[in-house]
């Protein structure tokens, strides 16, 4: 064990872990955290906080981590590279471990021309693989970027995205293999739909021995409707959404359809659960968080170990 | 070489109205080769401020110079008989054209003409690409000639980033992921190998982020 992070204990045990999402509001409102918070406590093994999603400025997310953790939760800590340099990341990271968050996940972010800021400056100080190794070497080396020593340094179980489904497809693994080497201990991938290319994905790390050296959860999206299907198939960027699955929802009386979404999500988890080298799955209801418990109930995972 | 786009009539107007007599100087280098501030460019904007002008009925004076390069002092001095007789010079050269003039020429207001947008390449005829940002440590040979910092939306040093999809980049579509040009590039030239390693955080201290750059050198000093 590296760290005091729940998800660690729980990965270490070999329980097959569940992790959600929850977005910060878009204001000072504690009680949104609180309240979404709420559906989530004892249902998933740690909760993840996003950082200004598809940048659009939202409560910080160390903050909504404080508040999480204070309701016993246990937080992931998402952080961007994207709106903060090499010192506002260093020391978000010391202040976070100092308020108990014990996750953090490194990512770049989505560009600013998504968010509703679009005239910022790009900050893209560090990339994500540059970030996994400072937290990495925080808790190893006991140092910041440059190699000086600190004290008390942030002891993290840091985690990386993964999008198997973005292009150049034959590169994805060899970035994966980049994010391991870097320090990630988990991996949370983005949304999947597409099986069959998971499968594949999932052959590939398992082949270059990836999965032996950094626990995979499968992200898992359930759609509210076959209009947000269809947003995510041509919308969003680096997601595939096979068209079956699109017209399967259209299919569906509008009164039903979320339904119907729920069911395709659980089907998606069962799914995954048999593929060698998952060791869990991310769950991310977007703006959806009370959904969590039942899906994860119906696909028989609401009963989570007490490390 | 500097890629610049002339500004729109109005907003010149609007820097330039107080004046009743102007110097319009074009730069017959790099913004000549990106069709902005060259010649031919400076006689066109000199004709369309007449025009709009005459619609308000004023008549200031403007008259069309065209210097060889605007940013050395050697050039520069090619329309030292003209400056006084005018009350504003209008730039059509880069940033650093307008700037050279303002130094040399103290008492007068050099008014810039162009947005100068990036350091770049002609691709093909009527396509200019951004793609030197001018960062002071110069990593092209790691990355197969293509750079990761001006190509990439994000400056990503070790990889593509999700958003990557058919050669083309999340922000727009527009714009080619520079790093499918980068792993393409590699491999066509069979050293895919180099991106194996990890590349540590860039020191910015070189580039603008350690403030204005200044290269001085005694072997070139008169």
């Amino acid at each position: 064990m590296k760290t005091e992070s729940r998800l660690e204990k729980v990965l270490h045990a070999g329980h097959f872990a569940v992790t959600a999402e929850c977005g910060p509001p878009k204001g000072s409102d504690g009680d949104v955290v609180l309240r979404k918070g709420k559906h989530l406590l004892g249902c998933v093994d740690a909760v993840n906080v996003t950082d200004n999603q598809t940048a659009i400025v939202r409560m910080s997310s160390v903050a909504a981590c404080s508040i999480l953790k204070s309701m016993g939760h246990d937080p992931i800590l998402q952080m961007v590279t994207r709106d903060r340099n090499r010192i506002a990341l260093q020391s978000d990271l010391f202040g976070a471990f100092a308020l108990g968050i014990r996750n953090v996940l490194c990512l770049t972010g989505d560009h600013q021309s998504f968010g509703n800021q679009k005239q910022a400056a790009a900050v893209f100080d560090l990339d994500s693989i540059q970030l996994l190794r400072t937290v990495r070497d925080m808790r190893e080396a006991g140092t910041i970027i440059g190699g000086e020593a600190i004290e008390a340094s942030p002891r993290m179980f840091i985690g990386a995205a993964a999008n198997p489904f973005a292009d150049p497809v034959g590169w994805r693994a060899n970035r994966l293999a980049k994010k391991v080497e870097a320090g990630a201990n988990f991996i949370q991938t983005q949304c999947i739909f597409n099986l069959d290319r998971f499968r594949e994905y999932m052959k590939q790390a398992h082949d270059r021995g990836l999965t032996e050296k950094v626990s995979i959860l499968a992200g898992i999206t359930p759609f509210k409707s076959a209009a947000m299907a269809r947003y995510m198939a041509t919308k969003v960027a680096g997601m595939d959404v096979p068209e079956d699955l699109i017209t399967r929802m259209a299919a569906i009386p509008k009164e039903n359809q979320a339904d119907e979404g729920i069911k395709i999500a659980v089907e998606t988890i069962e799914q995954v659960r048999e593929i060698p080298g998952v060791r869990g799955i991310h769950l991310m209801a977007i703006e959806w968080e009370e959904k969590v418990p039942q899906i994860l109930k119906v696909a028989g995972l609401d009963e989570r170990p007490q490390p | 070489m500097i890629v610049a786009e002339c500004k729109p009539i109005d907003e010149i107007r609007r820097m330039i109205d107080r004046y009743s007599s102007i110097l319009l100087v074009g730069c017959d280098s790099c913004v000549a080769e990106c069709a902005a501030g060259g010649h031919r460019e400076t006689q066109l904007l000199g004709a369309a401020l007449r025009l709009s002008y005459q619609k308000d009925e004023k008549t200031p004076i403007i008259t069309e110079a065209c210097l060889d390069r605007q940013c050395v002092d050697d050039f520069i001095e090619g329309i030292a008989h003209q400056v006084p007789e005018h009350e504003a010079v209008l730039s059509l050269g880069c940033g650093a054209g307008v700037q050279a003039l303002a130094r040399v020429y103290t008492d007068k207001p050099i008014i810039p003409a162009l947005d100068t947008l990036f350091i770049g390449e002609t691709e093909v005829r009527g396509v200019w690409q951004e793609n030197c940002l001018g960062c002071g440590q110069c990593k092209l040979g790691y990355f197969g000639a293509v750079c990761p910092v001006t190509r990439c939306s994000k400056r990503l040093m070790n990889g593509p980033c999700g958003g990557s999809m058919d050669g083309r980049c999340e922000v727009n579509p527009e714009i080619l992921c520079g790093w499918q040009l980068i792993i393409d590039r590699l491999e066509a030239l069979g050293e895919l190998d180099r991106l194996n390693e990890y590349v540590p955080p860039v020191d910015w201290s070189t580039s603008h982020s350690g403030g204005p750059r200044r290269v001085v050198r005694e072997d070139q000093k008169p």
